[in-house]
């Protein structure tokens, strides 16, 4: 609303830092709080202090010390990358496919990914639930890896086929004018081109899949396929009398790590990933 | 270098549409051609063709004496200039201008080279590390230019090239594009919709409409002595005027007046076996104040009078436009042409005529002009088919 | 080229276009087919998985929602038709569970709108520091969602939290309403910049130049915000009205960290969690899934009808 005619004063630079301050500590706090919670000792972990009094990395010490963290993350990481591999790569052709070939059920494709994007999931978690254990996979990462494609591959195939449709395709008829093979042309030309998207694209449905705890919790029994939130829910503390506050929060801080870095190095493309199809809507 | 022969080429698309047809047109080594004619002409078509973006469904398409129907774009060794200029966004100017070069596997020492030459040539010298979305638009072009020069291919194809540039630099563009041209004297297919570009630029001009071609000549030759009303009118700006005449012993009755035809005029349309009713067309050009014109020539010619609707000074000469009660001439061609230039909706009963005088005329805005036409510039066309009465070779 | 490449702005509601759209009978050339197939075989991975992972399992649990199916006493499995929905709609903690969830999703939606537009507006129009706004808002919305209830939880716990400590040390989690509004701000907080960013895409879409002539009409900055720039980008607000409705309707992972259900705070989506792993009743599961799904649908049914919102199917509707 402001920015009309109006010029930089330092007040306005001034207001405008406020408003920054304002949101930027509303957006960390919480995140602030459980890194300090994951950094107090065993003694001061209940002392309802914002930042620590000793500093400690004996939460850390601790989940690093048993399988109960470790395989979960494993879990996590392994179904978060296959998933958002698999996703990535039938997104990629289902998109390029909406975005440049003429084929009737194309809308039916973009109808049905839209439907499951706004479905319940919880809807899906019984039959699921039964389906995966007559079949084996209750328990499993393919148990968990396929939910986490199909749900996934609606958010793909949108973000991607709005990317493909700003590759200005003529530059295809150009290269081949220039000499290239089709298979070069792609190559040299269309996939540079497509890459930051397709990138763009991993990341979100990578996020996507790390983030589900949902299906994680109710298709996983064990260590076996739990996923690092599953696994942070179950966390008890190495005895009945300890807290696992200072276990949870060092965990907690760990999955968050990936997250912060893709938002840091990559903060331009997530947004421009995530609002391309809701501008044009 | 290389001539281009289209023979009886033909496009038809997979719907039964027949975007072109049987096109005959010979380009010589090095020359200069440009296809021309409002959207939808099929002109784009017949350059993909040649470009072997499209399939040829018709006919044969030789390059430097070869048969090249089957052969991929790659293979023909032609270059193209788009109209989006269609520059690769993720390489920086000298790597788009270096491309063709490294997918031919031109050694570096000579792409070096090369594309320095064509940077000097192009004056982009000092953008040759700079990405496209970093220039103008004057500066894209020339990228795209230099992209197809750097190989030495054996034809330029052009399609609308200067389009998307403002009018100003379009005009500079033009004459540097001409220049360049000559300068490599390499063989060039130049599309355009633009008629003054046609006229300026080309060696010869191919004048397409629905897919056919209407006449191939040099500008000045279109301009004189068009074959039908289409290229009559689409040549020339402002464009030729129109009005429905009848032919009646050697004279024309029209809105203008009575006029005799000269005698060369009529030697014309007897052989030409015109009939009663036909269309007059004069160039604004051969419009003059009456009362600036010699008693004697007076005579040898068509007068009217009229009230100026709107009287433009240019200067040099003045472009004195008249509403004439009338019917206006009625043909397919005119109406597509009107379509074309978008006055097929501007509202308006009876002709409007558009003549251009001389300075020195006293005509004034509201007040009434005597006009004077030269019977010997006057054209006459066939309503029915559009066929020139008077055409010539001469 | 497909109608699908050029720009699609069509953005006000038509009803959803699942059927293929019609085509001209005409002889297929090669190359068209060639196109077809190609275009069959791209799809075919996705919409694959897509089916086989959605299509049968809905089925499934309609039939399951037929049948008294309970995997601690499986002998006494039968067809019961709708008694299961007898038993669901008669039941007062699945109703209670209705509630919260819609008071919920209504409160939570609603604050969001205010909160990501204020959010949005400061992302668009900040004069400094743009970057670092926009980087920080995406923190809450790739944060893992258990993690920022936990820590939502610690800081609420009496004896542990700075926010429990602040407010003198009363449980708030363990009666209902406080929890409730605890669960409420926990959402907020996630998603409200998910919310700003949609929203943002669609300030973009405001021409300045329509903002500037009204300045010069004499609309004040608060007319111009409430008469040009909403109306404009209306679309933008429904199509993410609609994803956050869904999206909150859903609502399970702050619950089941902050609360698990208890004190009467269970959503739709906790009871059936609850019934179903915890339960391990699949008839009751199946028959909430199933109603879980008609209230969803009727909602973006609501949606599409009532507010007009770009369609699910037409092509660029509502996509994210």
């Amino acid at each position: 609303m402001a920015g009309i005619g109006g010029a930089e004063t330092t007040g306005k630079r001034v207001g405008w830092g406020l408003l920054n301050a304002v949101v930027v500590i509303y957006a960390l706090f919480p995140v602030l709080w459980i890194v300090s919670l994951s950094f107090k000792s065993s003694k001061t972990l209940a002392d309802g202090n914002f930042i620590p009094r000793e500093w400690s990395f004996e939460n850390y010490q601790n989940i690093f010390s048993t399988t109960e963290f470790t395989r979960a993350l494993i879990n996590s990481i392994g179904i978060a990358l296959i998933a958002t591999a698999i996703a990535v790569v039938f997104g990629t052709m289902a998109a390029y496919a909406i975005a440049r070939l003429d084929f009737p059920g194309k809308n039916l494709l973009v109808g049905v990914s839209l439907l499951i994007a706004m479905f319940p999931q919880v809807s899906l978690v019984s039959p699921l639930f039964e389906i995966e254990r007559s079949l084996g996979l209750f328990d499993t990462w393919p148990g968990l890896i396929l939910p986490y494609i199909t749900f996934a591959l609606p958010l793909a195939i949108y973000t991607l086929s709005a990317f493909f449709r700003e590759i200005p395709w003529e530059l295809e008829k150009a290269a081949k004018m220039d000499g290239a093979t089709p298979g070069q042309a792609f190559r040299r030309v269309i996939a540079p081109l497509a890459a930051p998207g397709v990138f763009t694209t991993a990341i979100l449905v990578f996020i996507f899949c790390w983030n589900d705890f949902l299906f994680a919790i109710s298709l996983t029994s064990t260590e076996q396929s739990r996923t690092v939130p599953v696994a942070l829910s179950f966390f008890t503390g190495s005895s009945q009398f300890e807290d696992p506050a200072g276990s949870i929060a060092a965990a907690a801080v760990v999955i968050t790590i990936p997250i912060i870095l893709f938002v840091l190095f990559f903060q331009r493309r997530i947004v421009a990933g995530l609002t391309s199809g809701a501008v044009k809507g | 270098m290389a001539e281009i022969v289209l023979d009886k080429v033909s496009k038809r698309y997979p719907d039964g549409a027949l975007a072109v047809q049987e096109v005959n047109l010979e380009i010589a080594d090095g020359e200069f051609i440009i296809l021309v004619g409002p959207s939808g002409c099929g002109k784009s078509t017949t350059l993909n063709m040649i470009a072997g973006l499209e399939d040829i469904t018709e006919g044969e398409l030789r390059i430097g004496g070869q048969r090249v129907n089957e052969k991929a774009p790659k293979d023909r060794d032609i270059a193209m200039v788009f109209q989006s200029y269609a520059l690769y966004p993720h390489m920086t100017v000298k790597e788009n201008m270096a491309f063709p070069l490294r997918l031919a596997k031109v050694d570096n020492a000579t792409v070096e080279r090369k594309v320095s030459e064509a940077a000097e040539i192009l004056d982009l010298t000092q953008h040759l590390e700079r990405k496209p979305s970093n220039l103008s638009g004057g500066q894209r072009q020339r990228v795209a230019m230099g992209r197809a020069i750097v190989r030495n291919p054996k034809a330029f194809l052009m399609d609308e090239p200067l389009s998307n540039l403002d009018a100003k630099l379009r005009v500079q563009m033009r004459t540097s594009v001409s220049r360049l041209q000559k300068q490599l004297g390499t063989t060039t297919v130049y599309v355009t919709h633009d008629q003054t570009e046609a006229m300026t630029l080309g060696d010869r001009v191919v004048v397409m409409r629905g897919g056919v071609v209407q006449q191939i000549g040099a500008p000045q030759f279109l301009y004189e002595h068009p074959a039908n009303l289409f290229v009559a009118g689409f040549i020339g700006s402002p464009s030729m005027n129109f009005v429905p005449a009848t032919l009646e012993n050697g004279s024309l009755r029209s809105v203008l007046g009575d006029c005799t035809l000269t005698d060369r005029v009529r030697q014309l349309v007897e052989g030409a076996d015109a009939p009663r009713e036909v269309i007059m067309g004069i160039r604004p050009e051969h419009f003059e104040d009456a009362a600036l014109v010699d008693a004697a020539v007076l005579a040898a010619g068509g007068k009217f009078t009229s009230q100026v609707d709107v009287l433009e000074s240019m200067g040099s000469d003045k472009y004195a436009y008249f509403n004439l009660t009338g019917e206006q001439a009625a043909s397919a061609e005119l109406q597509e042409l009107a379509a074309d230039a978008g006055s097929d909706d501007v509202p308006g009963d009876g002709i409007s005529l558009v003549t251009r005088l001389s300075s020195a005329s006293g005509a004034v805005e509201g007040a009434s002009a005597d006009i004077w036409f030269d019977a010997d510039k006057v054209q006459l066309f066939d309503p029915s088919s559009g066929r020139n009465l008077t055409y010539t070779e001469r | 080229m497909s109608h699908a490449t050029t720009e699609d702005t069509a953005t006000t509601g038509t009803a959803p276009e699942k059927s293929v759209a019609p085509k001209k009978k005409a002889a297929l050339s090669e190359g068209k087919r060639a196109e077809r197939k190609l275009g069959w075989l791209l799809c075919a991975p996705a919409a694959l998985t897509m089916i086989a992972v959605t299509g049968w399992p809905i089925l499934y649990s309609l039939l399951l929602s037929m049948q008294r199916f309970d995997l601690k006493f499986p002998d006494r499995t039968e067809w019961i038709w709708f008694d299961n929905y007898v038993t669901v709609l008669s039941n007062p903690y699945w109703w209670n569970a209705v509630w919260v969830t819609v008071l919920l999703t209504v409160v939570t939606v609603a604050v969001e709108l205010v909160l990501g537009m204020a959010l949005a507006l400061i992302m668009h129009r900040a004069l400094v520091g743009r970057g670092i706004v926009r980087t920080t808002t995406l923190i809450p919305y790739g944060i893992v969602t258990v993690v920022a209830a936990f820590s939502w939880r610690f800081a609420w716990t009496p004896g542990t939290g700075y926010l429990a400590e602040a407010l003198g040390g009363e449980p708030v989690l363990t009666e209902k309403i406080p929890a409730l509004l605890v669960v409420g701000l926990a959402e907020i907080w996630k998603t409200t910049p998910f919310m700003a960013l949609l929203l943002m895409a669609g300030l973009a879409l405001v021409p300045d130049d329509l903002l500037k002539a009204a300045a010069m009409d004499g609309a004040s900055g608060w007319q111009r915000f409430i008469k040009i720039t909403v109306p404009i980008m209306k679309p933008a607000i429904l199509v993410a009205l609609l994803f956050r409705t869904l999206d909150a309707f859903r609502i399970f992972d702050n619950l089941f960290v902050l609360t698990a259900g208890s004190q009467g705070t269970s959503s739709v989506s906790m009871l059936t969690y609850n019934n179903l792993i915890k339960g391990l009743n699949l008839g009751i599961g199946s028959t909430m899934s199933v109603l879980i799904f008609i209230m969803v649908a009727v909602i973006a049914f609501v949606f599409i009808k009532l507010f007009g919102t770009a369609a699910p199917g037409s092509d660029d509707g509502g996509k994210r």
